[in-house]
């Protein structure tokens, strides 16, 4: 496929001349200490001059994450953490200052290399603009290991009142939303890779949307893991307002190492009344090598809180890197008339390992959710749905339906899906199905009949299974998700 | 899921251990047995009684529903074979080789093994398990081994009789064999019974358990049956796990099915305080279809859990599990189902699909369709629904001039009819319908 072709010069190995985002940047670092203790946690608490109230914070966190066990119910595989094998901070040196002017060369060559613009006048790669259309604008918060080291249109957002800031600036700068939202969506002691991140996150962004607006632009965070032996830790925290509305993305990708690094992250999303808010996810960290070597152990929490009345949360994501995924964005239906939204599509090749999927939980009345989750299984991988659906006694007229496809390339991997779904009230309604196929000769045939390579065949076929999902993303994402289809396909035919 | 390291034991565990180390000595079979037993009961001890945190038993946490053990029941006395005597009434009119186990115990003089079909044998179990019977040498616990389960250890254990039938190859047995098994003991007791049927190449074989047990006593019933199918055979299987019985009733099914063999399942359950009715099945040869179906209507603080996990190690077997649950009052329902398609088990089809009914607003239903799947060139699917009558269909009804408790009562007969309808013994199919009919009139007053 040529959007491979034109990466071979980029990549170190055939094997894997899939991933194209696998180089490092040779840049100096400031590290913590290897290894976890309460020194770690202070000092990362000292690097980013946190008030008192967020170290203790961290270090209650931190006391529990000790007495806590870690999970073993995913159906995932994989050797014993260390966690003591790890650096919980890292940051390049030469922090960013007053103007992108003096982010370090390096950093902005590395994020231009990934196609994402630092620079306000730029714009997505790979985007081209329909004639007279205006220009679409995203603002950036470029997150390099543990630190963010830019973020873009500060100004313009804040002329509409929409905060948009790492989050260790915000701790410092509003200190009291921060205070009143944090760790309300995810309590620190939430579970045990959420309980790790509460005592070591290191940065993240923070976006507040004031009553009433409509965010200007759509707001974006890449996150990047450069240093080896790293974990990344970072922790997002929106919070949309009464009758605000915004749509934010996110983007990762890391080098190729032979080790296995650590991403845990939460993302908390609240909604107050009339409030929606849109997260949009392209997971694309280094899945490993065709061996399983190396690869990210992707442990994620994320979730929404609908606390207002009619708000909506909808997620999106499509996950197609990490040698690991244990990720399932939810969304807590409080609010009355609130809506819940999942639509996801995860790919997996090589020995990658997903276990993702959602959870709804209704507890106001009338509420909605929708769940639409489509798994490709490739290579030896194994590819896994695992959702939660459940409508309290309470949550009279909760409305649910859920659709997870799985579809099958090759003999040696695995799809599955584990659904729960409890209701508890007789006027919940909640409809799920599933299937799990593959892809049809016929259609392959088909395409194959009107002059279309195998491989091209299966990338159209597959872009169709996932078209529903696709729909979701904004346009930006959408394009390049659509590449990211067909290069995490790419060697699944024959 | 790795059971958790448990140090400290419930009443109902220290009770059960007491109650093994009493009745072994008593237990029928012989040293090979006796191991068997011994190291069943082990790995039950190791775990203890299932509980929430064992994802299998998620919904059906057992060591809270089970505070304690009651004692094993007694050999049965002419009172209790006289109270027997109406048990599987439901059935009655069903042309049936009926065999009575009362409180756990054959007793021939209430059973009909006279003229025996050509090629079909029957022995109650404490007998093959005293005199050394080579079919269960060769089956006994090894159908689909379920070591993991507690419920099967526990069985394994402290089975005292059974049924041990064996269907030559190529016999077929025209009437239905009816196993009635009826708890009559006016104290709770505990009964622990185990049968294997072995339905040989080309042999055709229906069977029927029933379950019963005095209303109003907590009786807690053991039960398990392992079935084996021979390439080619046809065999039925319907369990019926009724009346007005406050019984724990934990069942469970291990079903090894050949080649191009035709399988119906069909379980009832309208009886029991807490169920547990669990299939455990395997496909072993190509060109198998099945039909696994299931209703079970629960009212009051009713609970009862249907687990079945369908095992595909060989390609090209067609299934199709309907599961219908009705849920009134305060009860509860559990369905967990679970498709495997193991790797190179390609061409199967197999479609699961759960629905359950609620009636009232405390009723609470909970389903876990579950696919794992390792086959690419297959199709799998399931469904999953749970929701009130739907009120436009009662609107149209009624609006046709039929009362608002009737049409309630048409709409739900046709949503457990669905699976009822698999049934192909037509007498077996009628008396469960009316069953329904009269659960649902019953529901009214």
């Amino acid at each position: 496929m040529p959007a491979v072709q034109e990466t071979i010069e980029r990549v170190r190995r055939i094997d894997v001349d899939q991933y194209k985002y696998g180089f490092v940047t040779d840049i100096e670092s400031d590290k913590a200490p290897k290894g976890l203790s309460e020194d770690t946690v202070r000092f990362i608490s000292a690097k980013k001059s946190e008030p008192e109230w967020m170290l203790n914070w961290r270090l209650e966190a931190y006391r529990r994450w000790l007495t806590m066990r870690e999970p073993t119910w995913a159906r995932v595989n994989y050797p014993k953490i260390d966690y003591q094998d790890y650096y919980y901070y890292s940051a390049p040196k030469k922090k960013a200052l007053a103007s992108l002017d003096e982010v370090d060369p390096e950093i902005l060559k590395t994020y231009e290399k990934l196609g994402i613009p630092l620079r306000e006048q730029e714009m997505l790669a790979g985007v081209v603009r329909p004639e007279g259309e205006p220009e679409r604008r995203i603002a950036v918060d470029a997150v390099f290991d543990s630190v963010s080291v830019a973020t873009t249109f500060k100004e313009e957002l804040g002329k509409a009142g929409v905060l948009f800031m790492p989050i260790s600036e915000a701790l410092r700068e509003h200190p009291d939303l921060v205070k009143k939202y944090l760790g309300t969506v995810v309590p620190v002691s939430d579970n045990f890779f959420a309980t790790l991140n509460s005592a070591v996150f290191s940065d993240g962004s923070f976006v507040y949307v004031p009553p009433g607006v409509r965010c200007p632009m759509e707001l974006s965070t890449y996150f990047r893991i450069n240093e080896a032996n790293t974990g990344q830790f970072e922790r997002t925290l929106i919070i949309a307002d009464k009758g605000s509305y915004v749509s934010y993305l996110e983007g990762c990708t890391a080098p190729m190492r032979d080790e296995n690094q650590l991403h845990a992250a939460v993302v908390e999303l609240v909604a107050l009344d009339d409030a929606e808010i849109k997260y949009s996810t392209v997971q694309n960290w280094y899945p490993g090598d065709a061996d399983g070597k190396g690869g990210i152990y992707n442990f994620v929490t994320k979730r929404g809180d609908c606390r207002g009345e009619r708000s909506k949360i909808s997620w999106t994501q499509v996950e197609t890197g990490s040698a690991i995924t244990w990720k399932y964005p939810s969304c807590i239906l409080r609010g009355d008339n609130s809506t819940g939204e999942f639509y996801s599509i995860a790919i997996s090749n090589g020995r990658q390992q997903v276990d993702s999927g959602t959870k709804m939980l209704h507890l106001g009345k009338n509420t909605k959710s929708r769940i639409i989750s489509k798994g490709i299984a490739a290579g030896r991988s194994d590819n896994t749905y695992r959702g939660l659906v459940t409508a309290h006694r309470k949550a009279i007229g909760a409305r649910n339906f859920t659709n997870c496809d799985s579809l099958l390339i090759g003999d040696h991997c695995g799809a599955h899906t584990v659904p729960y779904i409890e209701a508890k009230n007789s006027s919940a309604v909640f409809e799920h199905e599933a299937t799990t196929s593959k892809i049809s000769e016929d259609m392959l045939f088909y395409c194959r009949q009107r002059g279309l390579s195998a491989e091209e065949a299966v990338a159209l076929v597959v872009n169709g299974f996932v078209k529903d999902v696709l729909q979701q993303l904004p346009m930006e994402f959408a394009v390049e998700a659509q590449k990211l289809i067909s290069i995490s396909l790419e060697g699944s035919v024959g | 899921m790795k059971a958790e390291l448990r140090t400290v034991k419930t009443a109902a565990e220290l009770s059960l251990a007491e109650s093994y180390a009493a009745a072994k000595p008593k237990l029928p079979g012989d040293g090979k047995v006796v191991a068997l037993r011994e190291a069943a009961f082990k790995r039950f001890d190791a775990q203890g009684l299932p509980h929430r945190r064992v994802e299998a038993w998620k919904y059906t946490d057992l060591r809270a529903m089970m505070r304690e053990a009651k004692p094993l029941a007694g050999l049965p006395d002419a009172a209790a074979k006289a109270r027997a005597k109406t048990a599987g009434s439901l059935l009655a009119d069903m042309d049936a080789r009926r065999l009575m186990f009362v409180d756990g115990v054959f007793v021939p003089e209430l059973s009909d093994l006279a003229k025996l079909e050509t090629g079909l044998e029957i022995r109650p179990l404490a007998q093959s398990l005293a005199s050394g019977d080579p079919l269960l040498a060769t089956h006994l616990g090894r159908v689909v081994p379920s070591d993991g389960d507690p419920a099967v250890t526990l069985n394994t254990a402290l089975m005292s009789d059974g049924a041990v039938i064996r269907v030559a190859a190529g016999a077929t047995v025209e009437r239905p064999i009816h196993l009635v098994f009826v708890a009559t003991a006016e104290k709770p007791v505990s009964i622990f019974t185990r049968s294997l049927a072995v339905v040989e190449k080309g042999a055709r074989v229906m069977l029927v358990e029933s379950h019963e047990g005095a209303a109003g006593v907590e009786h807690q019933i053991n039960t398990a049956l392992e079935l084996v199918i021979g390439e080619g055979a046809h065999a039925d299987h319907v369990k019926i796990i009724g009346g007005d019985s406050s019984m724990v009733h934990v069942s469970t099914l291990m079903a090894a099915i050949g080649a191009r063999a035709r399988y119906n399942d069909f379980s009832y359950t309208t009886g029991g305080s807490v169920v547990r009715n669990q299939l455990f099945l395997r496909f072993d040869g190509e060109g198998t279809l099945a039909n696994i179906r299931g209703a079970t209507l629960l009212k009051g603080s009713q609970h009862a859990d249907v687990t079945m996990v369908a095992d595909h190690a060989a390609g090209g077997c067609q299934c199709r599990e309907v599961f219908k649950t009705v849920l009134d009052d305060k009860s509860r329902g559990v369905f967990q189902g679970k498709i495997i398609v193991r790797q190179g088990s390609q061409k199967t089809d197999a479609k699961m699909m759960t629905n359950s009914l609620l009636l009232s607003d405390e009723a609470e239903a909970n389903q876990k369709p579950e696919l794992e799947i390792f086959a690419d060139d297959v199709q799998c699917g399931h469904g999953a629904t749970s929701g009130a009558l739907d009120e436009n269909l009662k609107f149209y009804l009624m609006a046709r001039g039929i009362p608002e408790k009737e049409a309630e009562t048409l709409l739900v007969q046709a949503f457990v009819g669905d699976a009822i309808e698999g049934v192909e013994h037509a007498g077996l199919r009628d008396a469960l319908m009316d069953d329904v009919v009269a659960w649902l009139k019953a529901r009214g007053t």
